[in-house]
C-alpha cells in the first residue's frame, strides 16, 4: 500500500463506521449570532458544544482592545517569541498570568497545544519518565512523544494505580514528571488532586496540571482545580489554553520555579512558531480580567450545569461522573450518539459528537458544553429535548 | 533462555489466547496486530495487566518496536531483569 492508498483505507473505514456521520464532523456555522446561538445550514441552533465556558467571545471590553491592538500593531507579528514576536502585550500577558497565579513566572505560547508540547518537552527528555493519565488530552501525549521520555500511563483518576507505577520506577523517580489535567474533557471528571499531590510529595517527584477546561470555571477567582481544592503552591507547573473561557486561541504555563524560563531557550514549540497577534493577545489580557472578576459567571455557569446534568440524570442518561461545564451522555454504540446528535439538531441543538477511539473505552459520546451565556429557557428546552429522544435513541 | 523468560512467554500466550478469542494458536510468532487483530485500545488495557502481572512497568512508546508476541516477551524480559 502506497501513502496516498493509505489515507483511503484510513477513510473507507471511518465511512464504514458511520455511513451517514461523516457530516458530524466539522459542521460548517454559517454565522455566529451570540455567544449561544449560531446558524448550521438554514437552522438557527443553540450552541451547546462550544468551550466558551463563561460566555465572553462578544464581550464588549475583549472585542474593544482586539480592534485596538489591530489599528496601533497591525493584524500580526509575522515572527516567533525569540526574535521580532514580543511585543510588550505578550510581556505584560506573561506578568499577568504570574499575579493571578501568585507565582514568578509565566510563559505565553501560541496555542495551548503548543503550550503543552513546548513544557512538556521542555522538563524531560530521553532517559526521563512522564508518568500520565491514561484519559490524557492528545497535545498531552504528543508532548510526551516529542520529549523523547519514557511514557507511562496510570488509570484514569485512580492515584493507587498511578502510585504502583511511580514505585516501579525506583531510582528513575527523580527524573519522573507526573502530568494530570484539572477537568477531562470527554467525561468532565476532575482529577483528584489531593491525593495525587500526597504521592508526588511523597516520592519528591515533579507535577504538571493541564487547567484548559478548569480555569475560569472552578475557583473563587477561576484559577482552576488548584485553587478549589487549595493546592495552588503544591502544583509545579500548570499549563492551560486561553481558546475556552478566554475566548481567543493561545496558551500558557506558569511556575514558582524560576527554570521555567530556561524553557524559552529549548522549547522548540515556543521558539518555532509565530507569536500570538496583537488582537489575541489584548482580548486575552481583557478577558482575564474579566475571568479573574467574573464569579457571577461561575455562579451562572454552575446553575446551569447542575440543572441540566441533573435534568438528564433523571431522565435515565449514563453521564460523566462530576456535574460541570462538561456534559456528557455516554452511549452505547457509535450508530445510537449519531441519531442523537442528528435528532438534536433537527431540534435546533448543536453538542460533539465522540467517537471510538477518541472517546475513553470504546464509548461514545454526546457532549454538552454548558456556559454562563446559557439562558434558563434554554437549559430547559435542552433538557426537555434530551427527554423526549431518550425513548427513542435507547430502544 | 532462562526459566524467568519461558514463564513470561507462558503467560503471554495463555493471556492472549483468552483475550483474543480468534482461535488463532498464539505462539512466540504470532503478530499481534495482523494475526490477532489487536487494536491500540486492547494493546493499552493489555500491557496494563502485563504490567501488573509482572510488577514492572512497560513505556509505551517502547512498544513501536513491538510486533510479535516474541518481541513483548523480550521487552517484558528486559525491563524486569536488567533494571534491578
Ligand atoms: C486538556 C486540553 N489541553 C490542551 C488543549 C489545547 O488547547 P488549544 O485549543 O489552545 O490548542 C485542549 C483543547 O482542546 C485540551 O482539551
Amino acid at each position: 500500500m502506497n501513502l496516498l492508498e493509505k489515507l483511503d483505507a484510513a477513510a473507507a473505514a471511518r465511512k464504514a463506521m458511520l455511513p451517514n456521520g461523516v457530516g458530524a464532523f466539522g459542521v460548517p456555522i454559517e454565522e455566529v449570532y451570540s455567544a449561544t446561538e449560531a446558524r448550521i445550514g438554514d437552522r438557527r441552533v443553540i450552541l451547546l458544544g462550544t468551550n466558551n465556558y463563561l460566555g465572553l467571545t462578544f464581550a464588549p471590553e475583549c472585542i474593544r482592545a482586539a480592534h485596538d491592538a489591530i489599528d496601533k500593531e497591525g493584524t500580526g507579528t509575522t515572527g516567533s517569541r525569540m526574535a521580532n514576536g514580543s511585543y510588550s502585550g505578550h510581556r505584560a500577558l506573561e506578568r499577568e498570568f504570574a499575579d493571578f497565579y501568585q507565582c514568578s513566572s509565566a510563559i505565553v505560547f501560541t496555542t495551548g497545544y503548543q503550550a503543552n508540547l513546548g513544557t512538556i518537552s521542555g522538563l524531560v527528555g530521553p532517559g526521563d519518565t512522564v508518568l500520565i493519565d491514561g484519559d490524557s488530552h492528545a497535545s498531552i501525549y504528543d508532548g510526551c512523544i516529542l520529549s523523547g521520555a519514557d511514557i507511562i500511563r496510570f488509570k484514569h483518576n485512580d492515584p493507587s494505580d498511578m502510585e504502583k507505577r511511580l514505585r516501579r520506577l525506583g531510582s528513575r523517580i527523580e527524573t519522573t514528571l507526573i502530568i494530570a489535567e484539572g477537568i477531562y474533557s470527554m467525561l468532565g471528571d476532575q482529577a483528584p488532586l489531593t491525593e495525587i499531590v500526597r504521592i508526588k510529595n511523597q516520592y519528591g517527584c515533579i507535577l504538571l496540571l493541564d487547567e484548559a477546561h478548569s480555569l475560569g470555571v472552578l475557583g473563587e477567582t477561576g484559577q482552576g482545580l488548584v485553587e478549589k481544592t487549595g493546592l495552588l503552591k503544591e502544583v509545579d507547573f500548570i499549563t492551560g489554553t486561553f481558546s475556552k473561557s478566554l475566548c481567543s486561541i493561545g496558551g500558557f504555563c506558569v511556575s514558582d520555579h524560576p527554570q521555567l524560563d530556561q524553557l524559552r531557550y529549548v522549547s522548540h514549540p515556543y521558539i518555532f512558531t509565530a507569536s500570538p497577534s496583537p488582537a489575541t493577545i489584548a482580548s486575552t489580557r481583557a478577558a482575564l480580567e474579566l475571568l479573574r472578576k467574573g464569579s457571577h459567571l461561575r455562579k451562572q455557569l454552575w446553575d446551569n450545569c447542575t440543572q441540566l446534568y441533573a435534568q438528564l440524570q433523571e431522565t435515565g442518561y449514563e453521564l460523566g461522573p462530576d456535574p460541570g461545564p462538561v456534559i456528557a451522555a455516554i452511549l452505547d454504540t457509535p450508530q445510537q450518539a449519531l441519531l442523537m446528535w442528528n435528532s438534536l439538531l433537527e431540534h435546533n441543538i448543536y453538542v460533539n459528537l465522540i467517537l471510538p477511539p477518541a472517546a475513553p473505552e470504546g464509548k461514545s459520546l454526546v457532549r454538552c458544553s454548558v456556559n454562563a451565556a446559557h439562558t434558563p429557557e434554554q437549559i430547559k428546552y435542552v433538557g426537555d429535548t434530551f427527554a423526549k429522544l431518550y425513548p427513542v435513541v435507547t430502544s | 533462555m532462562s526459566e524467568n523468560y519461558n514463564e513470561i512467554m507462558q503467560l503471554l500466550c495463555d493471556r492472549l489466547s483468552s483475550m483474543t478469542n480468534t482461535g488463532v494458536q498464539v505462539t512466540a510468532e504470532t503478530n499481534l496486530i495482523s494475526q490477532l487483530s489487536i487494536d491500540s485500545i486492547k494493546l493499552l488495557s493489555l500491557i496494563m495487566e502485563i504490567e501488573d502481572t509482572f510488577d514492572v512497568s512497560i513505556p509505551i512508546n517502547a512498544l513501536a518496536d513491538v510486533q510479535t508476541v516474541r518481541q513483548l516477551a523480550d521487552l517484558v524480559h528486559k525491563i524486569k531483569y536488567t533494571s534491578e
